[in-house]
């Protein structure tokens, strides 16, 4: 009896989990003061996603079904080249003056150390140390790469009326095309996916890990904007 | 006639207590399916919607809980409405429920709170983006789309 007692304790130890809580991460914008103009931007930096009150989507004014979301935004984000994995789309004419997508711009080693020593030399430490943060990714990558224009990012607007469902699955579909392209570098560069290394880092918080991770984020920074939500009433589309 | 013995009293049998530890095991039994740990009672109806990246958070005493839905009980309508602690709220509400909030946590930790949004997956979008503007304004930024985990689609 007692053994079978035992055998129940066990079961129920190992079965039981303490709940936590999981879901999709955001960090909100904080407010935005009145009076702010709106900043100019370039028409092909930025990825357009709305939602109607039917749960539909405009893509960059095309209509799409949301598992064809995913494709879309890595299309975005890569059209012009990283420079390490992704080469430039074919049908990807550079220096256009009216690009679809955001241009990819080299990062070269050589103008950043130049640049760092004059920062430093200003006493500018903060700015010396983003550029450091590249040089280092530069070096991780054994090579020079193409970042993102800083104007460029995935834009969603919801309609008051669209489905929470589909809200979260568009939130969804825009981090996991990141995700993938983060781990496809992860995995190429460093043989481990950009998911595992980062479970990882929490467990150990290895500095050469935190390295790594901070050079995958710079060439597929996260940059998911939601615009501010209209009056009601605001004309349908 | 010596077959009553009467002067030699037996002495009485000592009760086993082999059984002991089984009666103590079915006691801890009992106790241990009995108990719920204490959780906030959920007054709206919520489905989580199914994501593929999620992030689990483990810090559980940083996360405090706004649920939204359809309430459960039909006398207050099937509008979704807004859950603070136990009770329904206005949106209005949220700012000063933050404020609360944050002080039944460290100091150190105050910036640290999350704000989990339990919604129904066919609440719309109006209440939750109303939410989320009184958030903002009360500047609890760190947000957390409950859902449950799903795997990635296509590929």
């Amino acid at each position: 009896m007692a053994d079978i007692a035992f055998l129940l304790l066990v079961f129920w130890l190992v079965t039981t989990t303490i709940e936590s809580d999981e879901g999709v991460k955001r960090q909100l914008p904080p407010p935005v003061p009145e009076d702010l103009e709106q900043q100019e931007v370039k028409e092909g930096d930025v990825y357009n996603v709305r939602t109607n009150f039917r749960d539909e989507l405009l893509v960059e004014k095309k209509v799409l079904r949301i598992d064809e979301l995913k494709a879309g935004a890595k299309d975005f984000l890569v059209a012009t080249g990283d420079g390490i994995l992704n080469p430039v789309r074919d049908n990807v004419v550079l220096n256009d003056g009216n690009m679809m997508y955001p241009e990819r711009v080299w990062v070269r080693k050589g103008e950043l150390q130049i640049l760092e020593l004059s920062y430093l030399g200003a006493g500018q430490t903060k700015r010396a140390a983003k550029v450091r943060e590249k040089i280092r990714a530069i070096e991780l990558f054994g090579g020079d790469y193409r970042e993102l224009p800083g104007s460029a990012l995935i834009s969603l607007q919801t309609d008051r009326n669209t489905s929470y469902d589909l809200y979260l699955q568009v939130q969804n579909e825009l981090e996991a095309a990141i995700n993938e392209l983060r781990d496809e570098l992860a995995e190429a560069k460093f043989n481990m996916s950009y998911a595992e290394m980062v479970e990882r880092y929490e467990r150990s918080k290895e500095p050469s890990l935190l390295d790594r991770i901070m050079a995958v984020r710079l060439v597929y920074p996260q940059r998911i904007s939601e615009a501010e939500p209209r009056d009601a009433g605001a004309t349908y589309y | 006639m010596g077959k009553f013995n009467k002067g030699k009293k037996r002495a009485m049998a000592a009760i086993s207590t082999a059984s002991l530890p089984d009666i103590v095991f079915m006691l801890l039994f009992f106790f241990m399916m009995t108990t719920v740990m204490q959780t906030e009672d959920e007054m709206v109806k919520v489905v989580r919607p199914e994501v593929s990246e999620v992030y689990k958070i483990e810090k559980k005493h940083l996360i405090r809980y706004i649920n939204i839905g359809q309430p459960q009980d039909a006398r207050y309508g099937t509008e979704p409405v807004i859950q603070l602690n136990d009770q329904f709220a206005e949106a209005s509400a949220i700012r000063d429920w933050v404020d609360v909030e944050r002080l039944t946590l460290a100091e150190s930790e105050q910036t640290k709170m999350w704000v989990s949004l339990k919604v129904d997956k066919d609440t719309k979008m109006g209440v939750v983006t109303d939410v989320k503007q009184e958030l903002r304004k009360a500047s609890a930024l760190k947000v957390l789309y409950s859902a449950n985990s799903r795997e990635r689609t296509g590929s």
